[in-house]
């Protein structure tokens, strides 16, 4: 969200009456802002330098508003400029905007693209004259400006703005140059815009020559520029295009849930900036969408408007009269059940994170990736979050390890989704339900773990036994598992899962001390 | 081992303050009872108005916990005697100080082991007391160094003899003499470790109002014997020390945030909202986003927000017929929007992930819906993991629990939204509301829904909700005047808010200490909350 910072006074001033700082958070509140911090330039500077340096700064009390991602018209000329350059934070891959003393320029201008070590000019804020290469390197240092420079990084050719004298206005969409640099004297202001989203240059545009505007000499005047593309086609930017949106009065009454007379809607969207009348039978509303409402692209954002400007706490709650049976997921309405009498049998539930490290689910038990079937994440910030489980065991143990200093003996569960990968779905990965219980002591306490399985059958309606969908356990081995101390447990004819003694080697591992018995099973086949 | 039963620490369970609490085991504790409590019973008998433990435990010879734990279990029985705690002090020997009563102080020691021919210094200094004793006898003048000796510097007296005062004076102490010392002296030998005060709690005994020597046995615990002869009718028991704890049932535990998750899932199912299957943690952009019209360049696509895999990379399958509609929406607009004018990409659709939010789930249900015909309307809800790449802090981390209900019918109005929305927060215990207009990619209207919090004593944000845009629900299928009403919360925002706690480590992953988890108490979102807990106790 951006946040803005408006001099509390002029503000009222435009406001044409003052508020307490309560009346004014109550305003902003119901016009979806929000006045994030009262504060002052002395104040600020003082918080973030020290008192010293902010002795000479002004204390004007300064309001500090958070507006919307989607309301960037809201904002004031110089809050706008700020508001979208957060809006912009990461999104100058979409679109960049320049804004030049346009009497120190000629056209017309030519925006091409040029080898780095062929661009070189003077930047905002620097002294002298630097190739696009060497900017590059300076700005990787640039608190601000280095998010930016993976945009055009490592391009054979660097975009780049030229007046008909050869001056280089910008390099977008990095950098502006100095020779163009708006200063007070500036009487002519040149605004350019690229970008790669057409749509989204032609918003930004329409709304930063829109604000800009309100500062003419003649005030809202903008003076048209011609663009010629490469393919001899040309337009005439901006648009400033007005759109009318006809709404039934019924319709913004049934959306909301109000009973207003169209003329009183129609009130209510001009207190909005969205000039409306009633027209035809009397029940239609046109709507003229400005330029600078380019959220606007459907009769429901104009409901929405309706609706704020109706003021949403004014609205009568009401309960729909919809009915309906409901219904347990059955997966989730099982996983309840056992939960309980998993604690009933003394296990104490644990909940782990489903992203863990390769290591986590390979190396520390024995494995190789490749054997795990795991999906793999593209982009993590840390090995924490390189996979997602394929086995609830590592996120147990971790828990263990984490809580060594507790009395013994650990008896621990989850019953929680593991995903693998399965072409036969349509993204390519399934999730399981599985269940999984350790028992962590002095000793193995295998029998207590073979015990605990054996309730669990018993509360699952398995009986012992190969026959009649049965469950059995039958000797196996697994690199976990401590050789000769695992078992493969069968149910309902599949394997359902593993239990066993830890093996050495992944207590040592998960950095744990004592031996440790596990069991782990789906239970998606129990449903 | 119940610690109500009086035979155990003399009644004095944990809850117990009087003398020698810290000290006092169990073992000395049931030796004081019987012949102890018997001996202090005939001589306060005997006493003019009481006696002090201390004295008692002096005059008896024994340790006076011994005699301490005599008057607590005397104490126990009722009204037999009175005791008064008190606390004296006392000067008391350091052991060095005994050691020093016994055998003179380092310097006379270093003084008396000189012969009248001097030392070598460097055989002084081997001498146990060498060092401590030479700098004060050095410093009392008793002895000289002489440096230029042929073998190295040696140490001769000064004086022919000399009075141990240090020795004197801990011998004074010793013998309980020890305000005859003067302050300086006596903060002296403190000092240096020989001499310490010490607080002494002994009680006043005196006879209580039902005061008798003789006291007969009295039985800790009822016993089949008993109840088989009725000889218990004849007994006396010993009571009960209720300020001692009950022993902690043995037990499994639910985990605190999932219990409320159970609550959440009651809630739902009280309000007859069917439960939609969440089980898909991998989803496609296209379910994710694209579905919801959320465009292709939005923010929370980014890399930054968003975990994407590597493998499986894309979505093997896409409803394509739906896809269409998709597409054109986004690119060209329909349905009474203008779209987003943008070139509308499947590869960036196919690009899977790990779903953001369970809007994705609830995508996909709306979809089967639209597919069933004639529409029927629904209540559904979620609870269930999601995901984002997000910095991690004391309140982020990359995955958590999202709580979603949705309503579907004709005609659904911005007012019935906060009307459900009313009910559902009256069951979570939170009556006051207000709506903020807010800003959602894919809801028109949109409101975030605060509540007051007083104990933060202000409005805090515990939802987000709005009217699914047309945009996501007719490319589905859904008749034009079905509306559909959302809202969407985490599950640990709540969670912490109502237990206090403030780092959300405390409450998921593996690092979470089981303790928290043993001690959690039921979940009732509806009533009150006990104060959030204090430091010792996470």
């Amino acid at each position: 969200m951006p946040t803005v910072s408006v001099k509390r006074d002029l503000l009222f001033q435009a406001l044409g009456r003052t508020y307490t700082d309560e009346e004014f958070d109550e305003l902003c509140f119901e016009f979806g802002l929000e006045l994030d911090e009262i504060t002052s330039e002395k104040e600020i500077i003082s918080k973030e330098q020290g008192t010293v340096k902010a002795a000479g700064a002004s204390d004007v009390v300064l309001y500090k508003i958070d507006v919307p991602a989607n309301r960037y018209d809201l904002l004031c000329l110089e809050g706008l400029v700020r508001g979208l350059q957060v809006f912009k934070e990461r999104k100058r891959a979409l679109v960049a905007i320049g804004t030049h003393d346009l009497d120190t320029l000629s056209g017309p201008f030519t925006y091409t693209a040029k080898r780095p070590s062929d661009i070189k000019f003077k930047p905002l804020n620097k002294t002298k004259e630097y190739t696009a290469c060497e900017l590059m390197n300076i700005y990787k240092t640039d608190n601000h400006l280095k998010h930016y420079l993976h945009i055009i990084e490592n391009k054979p050719l660097y975009p780049v703005i030229y007046d008909s004298n050869g001056v280089i206005l910008s390099m977008p969409p990095i950098i502006n140059g100095d020779h163009s640099r708006i200063t007070v004297n500036t009487r002519n202001i040149f605004i350019e815009c690229t970008g790669t989203d057409f749509t989204k240059a032609k918003i930004v545009l329409d709304i930063i020559v829109t604000m800009f505007s309100e500062y003419c000499e003649n005030q809202f005047t903008v003076e048209a520029a011609e663009v010629v593309f490469p393919n001899g086609k040309s337009s005439t930017f901006p648009e400033l295009a007005y759109r009318k949106e006809m709404v039934r009065a019924d319709l913004i009454n049934k959306k909301v849930g109000i009973r207003e007379t169209p003329e009183n809607l129609a009130k209510l969207l001009t207190r909005m900036y969205l000039k409306s009348e009633v027209i035809g039978d009397g029940n239609q509303i046109e709507i003229e969408i400005p330029p600078t409402r380019a959220d606007i692209i459907h009769a429901c954002d104009i409901v929405e408007d309706a609706a704020i400007a109706y003021g949403y706490n004014n609205i009568q709650m009401t309960l729909p009269k919809t009915y309906t049976i409901a219904n347990q997921f059955p997966l989730n309405k099982l996983t309840e059940l056992l939960r309980y009498d998993m604690a009933a049998a003394g296990f104490t539930e644990v909940l782990t994170f489903a992203l863990c490290s390769q290591e986590d689910i390979a190396d520390k038990l024995g494995l190789d990736i490749s054997a795990t079937k795991a999906v793999h994440i593209s982009n993590p910030k840390t090995a924490e979050f390189q996979v997602a489980r394929t086995t609830l065991l590592p996120g147990l143990l971790k828990t263990i390890a984490a809580n060594r200093k507790m009395p013994l003996p650990l008896k621990l569960f989850e019953i929680s989704d593991i995903v693998i990968k399965d072409s036969d779905t349509d993204v390519g990965a399934k999730n399981y339900r599985h269940l999984c219980a350790v028992y962590y002591n002095k000793n193995p306490g295998f029998e207590i773990i073979h015990g605990l399985l054996d309730r669990i059958m018993q509360l699952l309606d398995v009986p012992p036994g190969e026959d009649k969908g049965g469950y059995v356990i039958k000797a196996s081995e697994g690199p976990a598992f401590f050789p000769g101390r695992c078992a493969e447990i069968f149910a309902r004819g599949q394997s359902v899962g593993k239990l066993g003694v830890l093996h050495p080697d992944v207590i040592t591992k998960f950095e744990l001390t004592m031996p440790c018995s596990s069991l782990e099973i789906n239970i998606g086949p129990f449903l | 081992m119940a610690m109500h039963t009086p035979d155990s620490g003399s009644g004095s369970g944990s809850g117990g303050s009087g003398p020698g609490r810290d000290t006092l085991s169990t073992v000395e504790a049931a030796m004081a009872d019987g012949p102890v409590a018997e001996l202090l019973l005939r001589r306060l008998e005997a006493s003019d108005g009481g006696l002090d433990s201390a004295e008692l435990a002096a005059e008896l010879g024994m340790e006076h916990q011994a005699v301490v734990g005599a008057v607590k279990s005397l104490q126990a029985l009722g009204e037999i005697i009175e005791a008064e705690l008190r606390s004296t002090k006392r000067w008391e020997l350091t052991a060095e100080g005994e050691e020093i009563a016994r055998e003179g102080s380092h310097e006379a020691r270093v003084f008396r082991s000189i012969p009248l021919e001097g030392l070598a210094q460097s055989e002084l200094m081997r001498l146990p007391s060498g060092k401590v004793g030479f700098s004060k006898a050095m410093s009392n003048k008793w002895i000289r160094v002489d440096k230029s000796a042929a073998d190295g510097p040696r140490v001769f007296r000064v004086v022919d003899s000399m009075e141990d005062e240090v020795q004197r004076r801990l011998q004074l102490a010793q013998g309980g003499q020890a305000e005859k010392l003067g302050e300086k002296e006596r903060s002296e030998l403190r000092k240096r470790k020989l001499l310490a005060e010490v607080t002494l709690k002994t009680y006043w005994v005196s006879k209580g109002s039902a005061f008798s020597t003789s006291i007969s046995k009295q039985e800790t615990e009822l016993s089949p014997e008993m109840i088989s002869s009725g000889s218990w009718r004849d007994r006396p028991f010993k009571p009960y020390n209720f300020l001692a704890h009950g022993v902690l049932p043995d037990s499994g535990h639910l985990h605190p945030l999932l219990k409320v998750r159970s609550q959440f899932r009651q809630i739902f199912l009280e309000m007859g909202f069917t439960e939609m299957p969440t089980d898909n943690f991998i989803e496609s952009s296209f379910w994710n986003f694209d579905a919801l019209f959320q465009p292709q360049q939005h923010p929370a696509r980014d890399q930054h927000d968003t975990f994407f895999l590597r493998d499986p990379a894309e979505a093997l399958q896409l409803p394509m017929d739906y896809v269409q509609r998709v597409k054109r929406t986004h690119s060209q607009g329909g349905y009474g929007s203008q779209g987003y004018k943008y070139t509308w990409k499947l590869d960036e659709a196919r690009k899977n992930l790990l779903r953001t939010h369970t809007t994705s789930a609830s995508a996909r249900a709306l979809y089967r819906l639209a597919q069933k015909k004639p529409f029927t309307p629904v209540k559904y809800f979620s609870i269930d993991r999601v995901f984002r790449n997000e910095t991690l802090d004391a309140t982020h981390l990359a995955e958590f629990h999202q709580i979603e209900g949705v309503v579907a019918d004709h005609g659904l109005t911005l007012g019935h939204l906060m009307g459900v929305l009313r009910e559902f927060f009256t069951k979570l215990g939170i009556t006051q509301l207000r709506f903020k207009p807010a800003y959602n990619p894919y809801t028109e209207p949109s409101m975030e829904v605060f509540s007051y919090h007083q104990g933060l004593k202000k409005w805090v944000e515990v939802g987000n909700s709005g009217v699914f845009r047309p945009e996501m629900l007719l490319p589905m299928g859904l008749p034009e005047n079905v509306s559909v009403i959302a809202w969407g919360l985490s599950l640990e925002r709540p969670t912490m808010i109502k237990y206090g706690i403030n780092n959300i480590r405390d409450l998921v992953g593996h690092k979470v200490n089981l303790q928290m988890v043993y001690d959690s108490p039921l979940c009732r979102l509806d009533a009150e909350p006990r104060p959030p807990p204090t430091q010792e106790a996470a």
